[in-house]
């Protein structure tokens, strides 16, 4: 008999013993003398069962997690000999409630496939976009994504159509696609999943990009933070050069496309669009003045398709499925699914993927189950470190782009983060201006200057320095950012802050004062 | 941990050869020379502007701009703690402080005696925080007894 075992070889997975288990389960089947193959496949998301080890049989895959080392003799025992359930046996893994209640078209694949086969890839319905999109050519691919309704996934929410119909329009002798890979918010990994479970998705979808828009190189800038993401996408792209799929010749067409690597060095500000091409270009991080955008003149000076990772791995399913079915998920202007990261102090964190418009709450209640210590949950930060926490009174927010700018916030790239009552939002308010303090590239004085001023002035509204008069200095701080920074990071790290002001006034009481009132 | 080779004039070129070619080869050069010494020997700074044909100064702005590069060896092992949003939520502040009172170790400091501490922000695993990389192996849902563990084992091992 012939047993498939998966294990994840996702980063998060190895961060809780993945390898471990994995070396265990090789050992306890040569003691056995069982056939076991051990294949090592991305996550499925379900962050708090890892290691999860599913084993394929006739009923499907079955799984097990968290599995540890010493899990693995009862968990042979149970599954191989008795039949029995093992007590961390979780049934079906396809039924499992967490997955089952989720809309996945971009992570459909991530944690089913062997990451580096491209013929699991096919099998899963993989290259289907990118052969529809060399059958009906650039235009009609434009339009397809435009009719999709498809944002920039990074955060900024661009419409990702009209972002390739200009640089489509623009004539060059080279253009460039390039993947924005640097995913620095806390609270988000979605990026790094399908760079480890399903890398094949984000070069398919790269190469659709370089068809639609004519370029014939792409580049894609990944984070050092992820050393495991940067190999295992490595791997992916020599597998599609020997397939054919990168190349002089994309698919036996006349399109030429490749892809290079190429790694951050652990600069925040570089997930900002025109600070990452000026680090590709070998320079200093520091953003340019917008317009020109990048759409016309971008990398090294020449129109550029610029694009989150889950923007670029979500076109293939849009040219396999055609834009209008993408469409038919979402609310109002946010058409599509958003895989939302569930992160922080939560029990049952990981990747949600449903369309637009599911409520906070839904994530960090029904999906999430609460807080992971058990305590009540008092504040949720949604979008990153510029986004804003939302108090549970407005967790009823949908999660779309317009319904969070008019609640003071932002989407930003899907991350949610939850806080117990031991958070102090004047302390969460002060890191928000102290990172932007750390991060920021130096190239304009609101942020720059504004940043280190800013934590200045919470720390004395705090010790009770003219706190009201402090308070009403920062909120003026607050919109000169605003309204005067080059880029995202002077710009929106306001919205923290200020959420944490009009939500949680009273963590900013003087320090003297609130513990007379208790 | 893979140990890192001393300061070496000839492999730096040889390295610094390696990538001259490639599209924006100074990030590609400087990671290669960092893989292979640890950090950014100052000596390294003219042959690279010279091959790339810009400024020294233009070399060393890149090399201060990036909180990667380092401008002396680690000491044993690099535990890269994550202190942002999400791992604070779980407490990796009182971590910190953990690592402060416990075994005299402050984030960035490098004076970790057998073990540098250096502050992250973000890993991408924070359905698991607080979240850590050590000397490029991931580890989640660390707590004070697992960075105790950590912390014997480097000094053990330091000369």
């Amino acid at each position: 008999m012939k047993a498939k075992v998966y294990v994840p070889g996702d980063s998060a997975a190895l961060s809780v013993g993945a390898d471990r288990v994995a070396a265990a389960i090789a050992k306890e089947a040569a003691r056995r003398g069982l056939d076991v193959t051990i294949l090592r496949n991305g996550s499925r998301g379900l962050f708090w069962l890892e290691p999860l080890v599913e084993i394929e049989g006739a009923a499907g895959r079955l799984a097990y997690g968290p599995i540890e080392e010493e899990d693995v003799a009862s968990l042979f025992d149970a599954h191989f000999l008795s039949g029995r359930a093992h007590p961390k046996a979780l049934g079906r893994i396809e039924d499992h409630p967490y997955l089952k209640r989720q809309q996945r078209l971009l992570f459909a694949r991530c944690g089913v496939t062997d990451p580096l086969s491209i013929d699991d890839y096919r099998r899963h319905g993989g290259l289907k976009g990118l052969e529809r999109a060399l059958a009906i050519g650039p235009a009609a691919i434009v339009e397809e994504v435009a009719a999709s309704g498809l944002r920039g996934r990074g955060g900024a929410g661009f419409p990702a159509g009209i972002k390739w119909r200009t640089v489509a329009a623009t004539a060059a002798a080279q253009k460039y696609v390039v993947c924005n890979a640097d995913e620095g918010d806390s609270g988000t990994f979605a990026d790094r999943m399908i760079m480890e479970g399903d890398p094949f998705a984000l070069i398919e979808g790269m190469a659709i990009a370089a068809i639609a828009v004519g370029a014939t190189k792409g580049f894609i800038y990944i984070r050092s933070e992820y050393p495991h993401a940067f190999a295992k996408f490595n791997e992916a792209l020599a597998v599609a050069r020997k397939a054919g799929l990168l190349g002089r010749s994309v698919l036996g067409s006349p399109h030429a496309f490749d892809i290079e690597t190429r790694l951050g060095a652990g600069a925040y500000i570089c997930g900002e669009e025109t600070s990452l091409l000026e680090s590709l270009e070998g320079k200093r991080g520091e953003v340019r003045a917008k317009p020109p955008v990048p759409a016309i003149s971008g990398l090294f000076g020449k129109p550029t398709a610029m694009n989150n990772v889950l923007t670029f791995a979500s076109t293939p399913w849009i040219l396999a499925h055609g834009g209008k079915a993408y469409a038919d998920y979402g609310m109002g202007r946010s058409r599509g699914t958003q895989p939302f990261q569930l992160a922080g102090n939560v029990r049952h964190g990981g990747l949600v993927e449903l369309a637009f418009g599911a409520a906070i709450r839904t994530l960090v209640e029904d999906f999430g189950g609460g807080t992971r210590s058990g305590r009540p949950i008092r504040a949720v930060q949604v979008g990153g470190p510029l986004g804003a926490y939302f108090p549970t009174s407005l967790l009823d927010t949908p999660l779309d782009y317009e319904a969070m700018l008019q609640a003071k916030g932002m989407l930003g790239h899907g991350g949610i983060v939850v806080f117990d009552d031991s958070v102090n939002l004047a302390r969460q308010a002060r890191f928000a201006f102290e990172f932007c303090a750390k991060e920021s590239c130096g190239k304009c004085t609101p942020c720059r200057i504004g940043s280190t001023r800013g934590f200045e002035t919470i720390d004395k509204i705090v010790a009770g320095k003219n706190a009201e008069a402090n308070i009403a200095l920062v909120r003026d701080l607050c919109t000169v950012m605003t309204d005067a920074s080059l880029c995202a990071l002077g710009g929106l790290t306001p919205l923290p802050v200020l959420s944490a002001l009009d939500h949680f006034a009273e963590d900013f009481a003087p320090r003297p004062n609130r513990i007379a009132a208790e | 941990m893979t140990r890192k080779q001393a300061w070496d004039e000839g492999l730096a070129g040889r390295l610094i050869e390696a990538h001259e070619g490639a599209d924006g080869a100074l990030l590609p050069i400087l990671h290669a020379l960092h893989d292979a010494f640890g950090y950014i020997d100052r000596a390294a700074i003219a042959p690279i502007a010279a091959a790339l044909n810009i400024s020294k100064a233009d070399v060393h702005g890149v090399v201060s701009f990036y909180h990667d590069f380092r401008d002396a060896p680690a000491q044993g092992p690099v535990l890269k703690l994550c202190r942002a949003e999400s791992c604070q939520a779980m407490g990796c502040e009182d971590l910190v402080e953990h690592l402060r009172d416990a075994h005299g170790l402050t984030p960035d400091r490098g004076d970790g005696g057998g073990l540098s501490v250096e502050t992250v922000y973000c890993l991408g695993n924070c359905a698991l925080s607080p979240a850590a990389l050590l000397d490029g192996a991931p580890i989640g849902r660390l707590t004070a007894a697992k960075l105790d563990a950590l912390v014997r084992q480097a000094r053990e091992a330091a000369p």
